[in-house]
C-alpha cells in the first residue's frame, strides 16, 4: 500500500470529520477495552478485534440510510458500533451476560440487532455472503430501495459460495454491496500465499459485477466509494463490489502469535496509515478543531467505553432457564 | 422382420405412462432418431424417439391412452414390403388386445409388466383423517396444492430452486405454479445449492417466507451449512430477535436404482438438530396438511418427501382449513399385540406387514410419526404400554437411526411395559448399490418387518 498523500483540501465539513473521528475512536477504544477484558478472563472463547480497520465501517455507514442492512463475519464489533448499536449491549454480549444483545447466548461472533438492521455476526467464513444477498433479495421482492452492505474478508474471498452469490446477485440485480475488507491476512495466510488473483474485486468482473479498490484506511475515500456503490444499487443496477484495502493491527484472534508478519510491517502501517490519525491531522492542520476539542472527545469516548465495560461486568449471567428459550419461535 | 416398439421407462420410478400423442401414423417411414410420440410420465411429458428404422405397420395403443405399463408394445415397425399380417404372433395378439382401446386391455397385453403395487392406490385405511368430505389425490398434487394455497394466502411466500419454474419442476411438484404466480414468486436458480440456500435463508430474515426446493436432499448436502448453522441456530444466537421462517423441501431417501449418491435418507441427521422442525409425510393428506403447517410455521422446517410416494393416491380432506399440527402422530391401523412405529415410505412395509400378520393372528398397531422433530412420544408410549412390544421401520442407515432413538425413549420411559427388546428395521449399513437385486437387499422389506414382529412376539 502506498503511503498516503498529504491531506488534501476537500470540502468535507468540520462536523463530518468530527463525526468520523468520534466514531472511529469509539471502535478503537472499545476494542482495546475488549482485549483488556479478555486478558482478565471476563471474555471467553474467540474474540476478533477490529483495530486498524475502523475507517471501513465508519465511512460506509456514512453512506447508508435508514432501512439499509448490514451483515458481516465474526470480526463484527466495529460494524455493530458503527451502525449505532449500544456499546453496553455489545460489551455485555462479549462477557456472556443477560444484558448482551443476544442475552449472552451468541457471544462475540454471533450478535444481531433487528432494530438497527444488523444481521450478524457469522462464524462460518463466507456464509454471510449469500445471506446478505438474501436480505437484498427480500428488499427487492418487497419493492423498497434499501441496500445491504455485505462485508467479508480476503480469506472468505476464496470460498465457493461467494461466487455462487455473485452469479445470482447479478442475474437478479440484487441491491447488495459486497465489501471485501482486504486486511491482507486470512488468519495467518497472506493474500499472496492464498491466490494468484490478488485483485479481489476483479473477480466480480467475471460475473458482470462492477467494482473498485479503495484505500480503506482513508475514511473520506471510503465514504466517496460508498456513495457511488449505494447510488448504483439504489438505481436498480444490481450489485457492486468495494475492495477495501485495510489492515488489522492486532492478531487474527486473541490467541494469535503473529509469526506470519513482522513487527516492522505492523508498525509501519500504524505510523503511516492510521485512519484515526489521518482524520485527526486533517482536523488540526485545517484548523477545523483544536487539540483541546479532540481531547474532550477522547475523554468522552473513554467514559462511554468504561461505562460499557462496567455494565458488561455487572450485568448478571443469563438465568439458567435461558438455556431452553429461543430455540423455536 | 417386424419389430415391436415398447412403452419406454422414462424415469427411474416410472411404472406406467400416458401415450399423449402420436407424431407418426400407420404407413409412415421412420428413421432412427425420429420422434415417434409424446409420452407423459409421472415427472414430465417426454418425446420418444425411434431407435430402429422401418415403416409404421400398426399403432397398438391409441393416443390419449393412460396407464400404459412400461414394456407394453405400443407400435409395430415393419420392413419395406412387409405387412402387419406377417408380424409375429405376439404382436398380433397385442393388436387384438388394443382393439378395444380400453387402457385395462392394454395393460393386459401379454408382455412382462411390473407387478402391480401391493398397496392399493386408494381405499387404504384413513383412520387418521378428521371427519368430513375427502377427495382422492396423489402426494404430488397434495404438495402442489399446499404450496399454491399458501402462496395465494400470503404474498411473502415464494418458491425457489432448480427447475421449479420453466421446467415445471424436476418431479412436477411445482407444475403450473410459474403460470399462476409468475417469475417473481417462482424463482429458477442456477445449479448452486449452497448459494441459493444461503440467499433464501437471508430472505427469510428480510421479511419473506421462502420455500426452497431441493431437486433431491442429496444435493442439500452442499447447502447443509446454511440449513443448520444459518437457519436453525440464528433464533437462539440472536437471543430470540431473528427467526428463519423457511421451508426446505424435496425428495429424500432411495428412489429406484439411482445409486449411492442419490439415495441417502437424511431423516436422522436433520432430526438431530435443535431449531429445526422435521416433517416426513407418508400420505397425500400428510403431505398437504403438514406442508401447510410448515409454510405457516415461524421456524425453519426440513420437509423430507419420498419420490416413490409422489405418484401414490390417498384421500385428502377438502376442508380448506385442513392442516396437520407438528408433533402429532397418527395411528394408521389399530392393533393390540405389537406397535410398529414408522414414517414416510417405511409405512408401506409396516402396513403390508400388518396385513400379513393379521392373517396369522398377530394384531399390529401401526403408528405414523409424521414429524420427527418434534416426535410424538406420547402416542408411541401409550401404544407400547398397551402392546408391550415395538418394532420400528425406516429406510435410513442403522447407526444413529430414528428407531434407535425411539427404542431408547421407550426403554427409559416404559421399560417395565416391555415384554421384548425393541427391534429396529432399517436400511443396511452400506452405501446404496445400483444393481436391482442388491438395492432391494439394502432397503428394509416387508419380510424383515414380519420377521422382526414375530421375534418380539416370540412366535
Amino acid at each position: 500500500m502506498a503511503a498516503r498523500k498529504p491531506a488534501e483540501k476537500s470540502n468535507v465539513s468540520r462536523d463530518e470529520l468530527l463525526k468520523y473521528y468520534r466514531e472511529m475512536l469509539l471502535i478503537r477504544r472499545f476494542e482495546e477495552k475488549a482485549g483488556q477484558l479478555y486478558g482478565m478472563g471476563l471474555i471467553g472463547g474467540f474474540c476478533h478485534l477490529y483495530i486498524g480497520q475502523e475507517a471501513v465501517v465508519v465511512g460506509l455507514e456514512a453512506s447508508a440510510k435508514e432501512g439499509d442492512k448490514r451483515i458481516t463475519s465474526y470480526r463484527d464489533h466495529g460494524h455493530m458500533l458503527a451502525c449505532g448499536m449500544d456499546p453496553k449491549g455489545v460489551m455485555a454480549e462479549l462477557t456472556g451476560r443477560i444484558g448482551g444483545y443476544s442475552k449472552g447466548k451468541g457471544g462475540s461472533m454471533h450478535m444481531f440487532s433487528k432494530e438497527k438492521h444488523f444481521y450478524g455476526g457469522h462464524g462460518i467464513v463466507g456464509a454471510q455472503v449469500p445471506l446478505g444477498a438474501g436480505l437484498a433479495f427480500a428488499d427487492k421482492y418487497l419493492g423498497n430501495d434499501n441496500v445491504t452492505f455485505t462485508y467479508f474478508g480476503d480469506g472468505a474471498s476464496n470460498q465457493g459460495q461467494v461466487y455462487e452469490t455473485y452469479n445470482m446477485a447479478e442475474i437478479w440485480d440484487l441491491p447488495v454491496i459486497f465489501v471485501i475488507e482486504n486486511n491482507q491476512y486470512a488468519m495467518g495466510t497472506s493474500v499472496k500465499r492464498s491466490t494468484k488473483s490478488t485483485t479481489l474485486y476483479g473477480r466480480g468482473l467475471a460475473y458482470g459485477i462492477p467494482g473498485e479498490q479503495v484505500d480503506g484506511m482513508d475514511v473520506l475515500a471510503v465514504k466517496a466509494a460508498g456513495d457511488k456503490a449505494v447510488a448504483h444499487c439504489r438505481a436498480g443496477k444490481g450489485p457492486y463490489i468495494l475492495e477495501m484495502m485495510t489492515y488489522r493491527y492486532r492478531g487474527h484472534s486473541m490467541s494469535d502469535p503473529a509469526k506470519y508478519r513482522t513487527r516492522e510491517e505492523v508498525e509501519k502501517m500504524r505510523s503511516e496509515k492510521d485512519a484515526i490519525d489521518h482524520v485527526r491531522d486533517m482536523l488540526l492542520q485545517a484548523g477545523l478543531a483544536t487539540d483541546d476539542e479532540l481531547k474532550a472527545i477522547d475523554k468522552d469516548i473513554k467514559a462511554i467505553v468504561n461505562e460499557s465495560a462496567e455494565f458488561a461486568k455487572e450485568s448478571p449471567e443469563p438465568p439458567l432457564s435461558e438455556l431452553w428459550t429461543d430455540i423455536y419461535a | 422382420m417386424a419389430t415391436q416398439v415398447l412403452m419406454p421407462a422414462l424415469s427411474p420410478t416410472m411404472e406406467e405412462g400416458t401415450l399423449a400423442k402420436w407424431l407418426v401414423k400407420e404407413g409412415d417411414v421412420v428413421k432412427s432418431g425420429q420422434i415417434l410420440a409424446e409420452i407423459e410420465t409421472d415427472k414430465a411429458t417426454m418425446e420418444f424417439e425411434a431407435v430402429d428404422e422401418g415403416t409404421v405397420g400398426r399403432i397398438l395403443v391409441a393416443e390419449g391412452t393412460g396407464g400404459v405399463k412400461v414394456n407394453t408394445p405400443i407400435m409395430v415397425l415393419v420392413e419395406a414390403g412387409e405387412t402387419v399380417t406377417d408380424t409375429p404372433k405376439a404382436a398380433v395378439v397385442a393388436v387384438a388386445a388394443s382393439a378395444g382401446e380400453a387402457p385395462a386391455s392394454v395393460a393386459a397385453a401379454p408382455v412382462a409388466a411390473p407387478p402391480a403395487p401391493v398397496v392399493a392406490a386408494a381405499g387404504w385405511p384413513h383412520s387418521d383423517l378428521p371427519e368430513g368430505p375427502t377427495k382422492t389425490m396423489t402426494v404430488r398434487e397434495a404438495l402442489r396444492e399446499a404450496m399454491a394455497e399458501e402462496m395465494r394466502a400470503d404474498p411473502t411466500v415464494f418458491l425457489i430452486g432448480e427447475e421449479v419454474g420453466e421446467y415445471q419442476g424436476a418431479y412436477k411438484i411445482s407444475q403450473g405454479l410459474l403460470e399462476e404466480f409468475g417469475p417473481r414468486r417462482v424463482v429458477d436458480t442456477p445449479i448452486t445449492e449452497m448459494g441459493f440456500t444461503g440467499i433464501a435463508t437471508g430472505a427469510s430474515w428480510g421479511g419473506l417466507r421462502p420455500i426452497v426446493e431441493f431437486m433431491t436432499f442429496n444435493f442439500a448436502m452442499q447447502a447443509i451449512d446454511h440449513i443448520v448453522n444459518s437457519a436453525a441456530k440464528t433464533l437462539y444466537m440472536s437471543g430470540g430477535q431473528m427467526g428463519s421462517p423457511i421451508v426446505f423441501r424435496g425428495p429424500n431417501g432411495a428412489a429406484a436404482r439411482v445409486g449411492a449418491q442419490h439415495s441417502h435418507d437424511y431423516a436422522a441427521w436433520y432430526a438431530a438438530i435443535p431449531g429445526l422442525r422435521v416433517c416426513m409425510p407418508y400420505s397425500a393428506a400428510d403431505a398437504k396438511g403438514l406442508l401447510k403447517t410448515a409454510i405457516r410455521d415461524p421456524n425453519p422446517v426440513v420437509f423430507l418427501e419420498n419420490e416413490i410416494l409422489y405418484g401414490r393416491s390417498f384421500e385428502v380432506p377438502t376442508d380448506p382449513g385442513f392442516a396437520i399440527p407438528f408433533g402429532k402422530a397418527s395411528i394408521l391401523r389399530p392393533g393390540t399385540d405389537v406397535t410398529i412405529v414408522s414414517f414416510s415410505i417405511g409405512l408401506t412395509y409396516a402396513l403390508q406387514a400388518a396385513e400379513e400378520l393379521a392373517k396369522e393372528g398377530i394384531s399390529a398397531e401401526v403408528i405414523n410419526l409424521r414429524t420427527l422433530r418434534p416426535i410424538d412420544y406420547d402416542t408411541v408410549l401409550a401404544s407400547v404400554q398397551k402392546t408391550n412390544r415395538c418394532v420400528t421401520v425406516e429406510e435410513g442407515f442403522p447407526v444413529g437411526a430414528i428407531g434407535n432413538h425411539i427404542g431408547a425413549v421407550i426403554m427409559q420411559r416404559a421399560f417395565d411395559h416391555l415384554d421384548a427388546p425393541v427391534v429396529n428395521c432399517t436400511g443396511k449399513d452400506v452405501p446404496m448399490p445400483y444393481a436391482a437385486n442388491l438395492e432391494k437387499l439394502a432397503l428394509t422389506t416387508t419380510a424383515e418387518v414380519i420377521a422382526a414382529v414375530k421375534s418380539v412376539c416370540y412366535r
